[in-house]
């Protein structure tokens, strides 16, 4: 019988299907995991609700589980429960690393135009906060564009959430 | 489902739903043809996020309905359809009344979402809080705009004649803050296009939406 221990360990190896550097154990996507017996039931906080990667999401911890011999029960939680907040320190710095500016902490509040539109948004190449907002929209529902005045780039912004 | 009564809640998942689902498939016609690049980038992020948000609600209906989130989506008769005649409007290739459509739909479905966020049903309230947070991205789109075209004839003479649909897509307690919000407290509240009373534009929207699943009923995709 496998333990809950071994259930989020195998969890950590899953790679986000749409940002693969980072596991959706560092994503925060996994809110609990119980083991009863075989079944293996695991609770999936959904990041943005417009994200064609849940199913992927689903599809590959069920496959983890059963890899492990468990009979796997994916349960989508459609709360308020995820935040970048979530995402774990180590999760952070692979993004960074990857060119992904990591999220700013969600704070008091919702976020405002007002703070996309400041600087302090830190580049993830050069460092620079020399930094602006070129489209609140990217590439998926999570980033926003920002360029980079400090190495004249473009480079992705998480959205905080 | 056609001659059945539904329970308040799902008739209310079904609106929230319905408008979602009809307004990000009309702001992804402007996907590969907007005006500007970012725009086409911005326009197609918010039309995949407004279908997440209908999946979603979907999936609370279909739980009570005994069945599925795509069923809701694409197998009903257009009259079925619980969705507000503002979002049916096809506006192609109209930026002014595109960005007007944005801007009041955003700040309606903000007064409603808000509404459900102090529902005492639990699950309705987690779902409203969690579109609200990724609703505030939308909200900031539309703002931007309209703060730039605020004194565009052409925006404003769209905004007017958008506002009796914008009524539409609030329930008539709610139309007054609706009012106060966008700057038009004093103007009336009374000749909405109601929600349910269906626009010509809508059977052509869900015949080109559903063409692929009715080519193959029942096939898993």
């Amino acid at each position: 019988m496998v333990s809950v221990a071994e259930v989020w360990s195998a969890l950590g190896e899953i790679p986000d299907p749409e940002i693969p550097v980072i596991s959706l154990v560092e994503l925060g996507v996994i809110r609990d995991v119980t083991v009863d017996g075989e079944q293996v039931r695991i609770e999936l906080t959904p990041t943005f609700l417009g994200c064609p990667a849940l199913e992927a999401m689903r599809g590959a911890l069920e496959a983890k589980v059963a890899s492990l011999g468990g009979r796997p029960q994916v349960t989508v939680i459609q709360d308020d429960s995820w935040s970048t907040d979530r995402i774990t320190p180590a999760g952070r710095e692979k993004l960074r690393l990857a060119g992904l500016a990591p999220p700013t902490p969600r704070a008091a509040g919702l976020a405002t135009l007002v703070q996309l539109q400041s600087k302090g948004f830190r580049c993830p190449y050069c460092g620079s906060t020399e930094t602006r907002l070129e489209n609140i929209f990217g590439p998926t529902p999570c980033r926003s564009i920002r360029w980079c005045d400090g190495c004249r780039q473009s480079f992705e912004q998480f959205k905080t959430i | 489902m056609s001659a059945q009564a539904l329970s308040p809640r799902v008739e209310t998942l079904l609106a929230l739903a319905d408008d979602e689902l009809i307004i990000g498939w009309r702001d992804s016609e402007w996907t590969g043809i907007a005006p500007t690049l970012e725009e086409d980038v911005a326009f197609s992020s918010i039309a995949q996020n407004e279908i997440g948000h209908a999946r979603a609600l979907y999936e609370l209906a279909a739980v009570e309905l005994e069945t599925d989130a795509d069923a809701l989506a694409f197998d009903r008769a257009p009259e079925e359809y619980r969705c507000a005649p503002l979002v049916e409007l096809r506006l192609l290739d109209d930026w002014a009344m595109t960005i007007a459509r944005r801007y009041l739909y955003e700040e309606a479905d903000r007064i409603r979402i808000e509404a459900l966020m102090r529902s005492d049903d639990a699950e309705l309230a987690g779902l409203a809080a969690k579109i609200d947070r990724e609703e505030v991205y939308h909200r900031m789109h539309a703002a931007l705009w309209a703060a730039r075209l605020r004194d565009e004839p052409r925006f404003t003479a769209a905004v007017d004649e958008l506002w009796p649909f914008a009524l539409g897509v609030l329930t008539p307690p709610l139309r007054l803050e609706l009012a106060r919000r966008v700057g038009r407290a004093g103007a009336s509240v009374l000749d909405a296009q109601e929600r349910a009373m269906h626009t010509p534009e809508l059977a052509e929207l869900l015949s080109e939406m559903t063409e692929v699943r009715r080519s193959e009923p029942g096939a898993q995709w």
